[in-house]
């Protein structure tokens, strides 16, 4: 047996700063918990008393409701074409040589390091060039554009630990191209697929920056919704939405580490 | 049968977005050197006066202050990050791992909004911090945390924690412990093998997170926008403003313009800063 590698008091008091630091990551959202259970609107410590109010004004409220459906609408078109468009490229990506090549991943990978806003801005300034209203067509393409690189990073992991050789026996057994792809390809790359369009309906759906450039009144996703109320209220229904966006994002990110093993997805753990 | 099937199938679409992200980004371009007609949303002729007008000192300042807060959110949120991504990578049970992993990701998903939001609630003057330490009697009235910079560092820390723990997680779990063995059985203190063999392994970590950290705070908006509450301005708040408030679209133009530049020169300067870290390896 080998000696332990940390010393047991350098162990625990590794243990109790990262206690502390998870203990930071998790106040606010425990705060706004307690907020949004205090029946009173005024937001105070302790609350006296408790209550669900706040969550029903929350899901009365109509901006947060057409907020909703505005951004399912955004989030199902934008994360689906992202899917497509980006495993599509990520599969050429793994496999051929092409003129451009690094040029267009290049391209496609830049809105991670460029600011949102300015992304923002060149859409907005792009569809009132081309004379394009401000309908959800500019409000999804700016979308794809800012999700693609998930969806690229997580169909190309998935693409570079497949076994070309299982593609291969297909073909030799007589199977065209497009047999092998839907059949071996695309069954071997679910997970990779689904994480990708998972990361990619999150990310989208909760994009604020460059949604606040690109959207209308009539357009306007939840963030900005939100964003909008928080700027003029300061009724706790806000804080009422926001445990209920926690709860459910931490539960969504719970279920796909069951089925998907997040460690694997975001590349933080060795795959086996 | 095709030697590549599906190629110009695949390509295309990828093509034509990125086609569109280059159209939105050439539009930018195209506006910061337009004049600004008042009161029209069309742009007038090609001129230089929006990057004159950017030397006002009132500019400088902003730029100053937004690239302070990245650096020092940047530096905070790795010194911080650096130990739970330890901890993760090298936390021995499963569920212990999946649930710092969740812990530390969660955030990630909930977006801008809700996260400053909650920061809010922490620190306004009826907020929790304020409420418990008036409660204790440790302090008289309350602490002025919003509007201030503090207010703004700190909720941008907690708002890019969590993309700096993955970066350095991943980083981190490619080392071997090994390594980290070999180091203590020659003789090398836990402290010393961490500093002399882990720490060198894991600079690509750092550079990734530092860089990744630092262009995300340049791309806050709602953070400073809503803790700063004017108080505190970076680049994106006086763009929103310019494009907003005043309808002046050029010059929130050609402010992106120069903002990029300025995050990207600002980036290369970090990454040539952290270089001589990997010197610092076993001779």
């Amino acid at each position: 047996m080998r000696k332990p590698r940390v010393s047991t008091w350098g162990g625990v008091a590794g243990a109790v700063v990262v206690a502390a630091i998870l203990a930071f990551v998790l106040l606010p959202g425990f705060v706004v918990m307690i907020a949004a259970f205090n029946a009173r609107a005024i937001l105070s410590f302790p609350p006296e008393s408790w209550s669900w109010r706040w969550f029903a004004k929350a899901l009365a409220y109509d901006d947060f409701r057409a907020g909703f459906r505005n951004g399912l609408i955004v989030t199902g078109w934008a994360s689906t074409i992202a899917l497509l468009v980006g495993a599509a490229f990520a599969f050429v990506l793994d496999r051929y040589a092409f003129p451009l090549k690094r040029t267009i991943e290049g391209v496609l990978l830049a809105p991670l390091v460029i600011p949102h806003f300015t992304i923002g801005l060149g859409f907005l300034i792009l569809a009132a060039e081309l004379g394009a209203t401000r309908g959800f067509a500019v409000v999804v393409a700016c979308h794809v554009v800012l999700v693609l690189p998930f969806v690229l990073r997580s169909v190309y992991i998935s693409l570079r630990s497949l076994d070309q050789r299982l593609e291969l026996a297909a073909a030799s057994l007589g199977a065209p191209p497009g047999r092998v792809l839907t059949t071996v390809t695309i069954p071997l790359l679910a997970p990779g697929l689904v994480s990708g369009w998972l990361f990619a309906a999150i990310l989208s759906f909760n994009e604020f920056t460059a949604s606040l450039f690109v959207t209308a009144q009539r357009t306007q996703t939840l963030p900005v919704a939100m964003y909008n109320y928080v700027r003029e209220y300061a009724d706790p229904s806000m804080a009422a939405l926001s445990v209920m966006y926690i709860v459910a994002t931490a539960i969504i990110l719970i279920i796909a580490n069951l089925f998907l093993g997040l460690g694997k997805v975001l590349n933080v753990e060795e795959s086996r | 049968m095709p030697r590549r099937p599906f190629l110009r199938a695949f390509v295309s679409p990828a093509a034509l977005c990125a086609i569109a992200f280059v159209a939105a980004m050439a539009a930018v371009l195209q506006f910061s050197v337009r004049a600004y007609i008042p009161g029209s949303l069309d742009p007038g002729g090609f001129t230089l006066v929006n990057f004159a007008a950017l030397l006002k000192p009132l500019y400088g300042r902003v730029f100053l202050d937004t690239v302070w807060i990245c650096f020092i959110t940047a530096v905070c949120t790795l010194v911080i990050g650096y130990p739970v991504a330890y901890a993760l990578v090298r936390a021995k049970g499963a569920f212990l791992k999946s649930a710092m992993l969740i812990v530390v990701v969660t955030p990630l998903f909930l977006g801008e909004v809700v996260r400053t939001y909650s920061w809010i609630v922490v620190l306004g003057n009826n907020g929790f911090v304020n409420t418990v330490l008036l409660k204790l009697g440790m302090i008289e009235r309350p602490l002025q945390l919003m509007f201030t910079s503090f207010g703004v560092v700190l909720a941008l820390v907690h708002v890019t924690l969590p993309v700096m723990v993955i970066m350095l997680a991943a980083a981190l779990s490619h080392i071997d412990p090994d390594y980290e063995r070999a180091a203590e059985s020659l003789g090398a203190g836990p402290i010393r093998a961490f500093l002399s063999v882990t720490l060198p392994l894991s600079t690509p970590g750092i550079v990734a997170g530092v860089t990744t950290a630092f262009a995300w705070t340049f791309s806050a908006f709602a953070t400073p926008q809503l803790i700063g509450g004017g108080q505190v301005n970076m680049v994106s708040n006086l763009v929103y403003q310019l494009g907003f408030a005043s309808f002046n679209f050029p010059f929130a133009a050609s402010l992106s313009v120069v903002g990029l530049v300025l995050a990207f020169g600002m980036i290369a300067l970090l990454r040539a800063g952290l270089r001589p870290l990997e010197a610092v390896g076993p001779q």
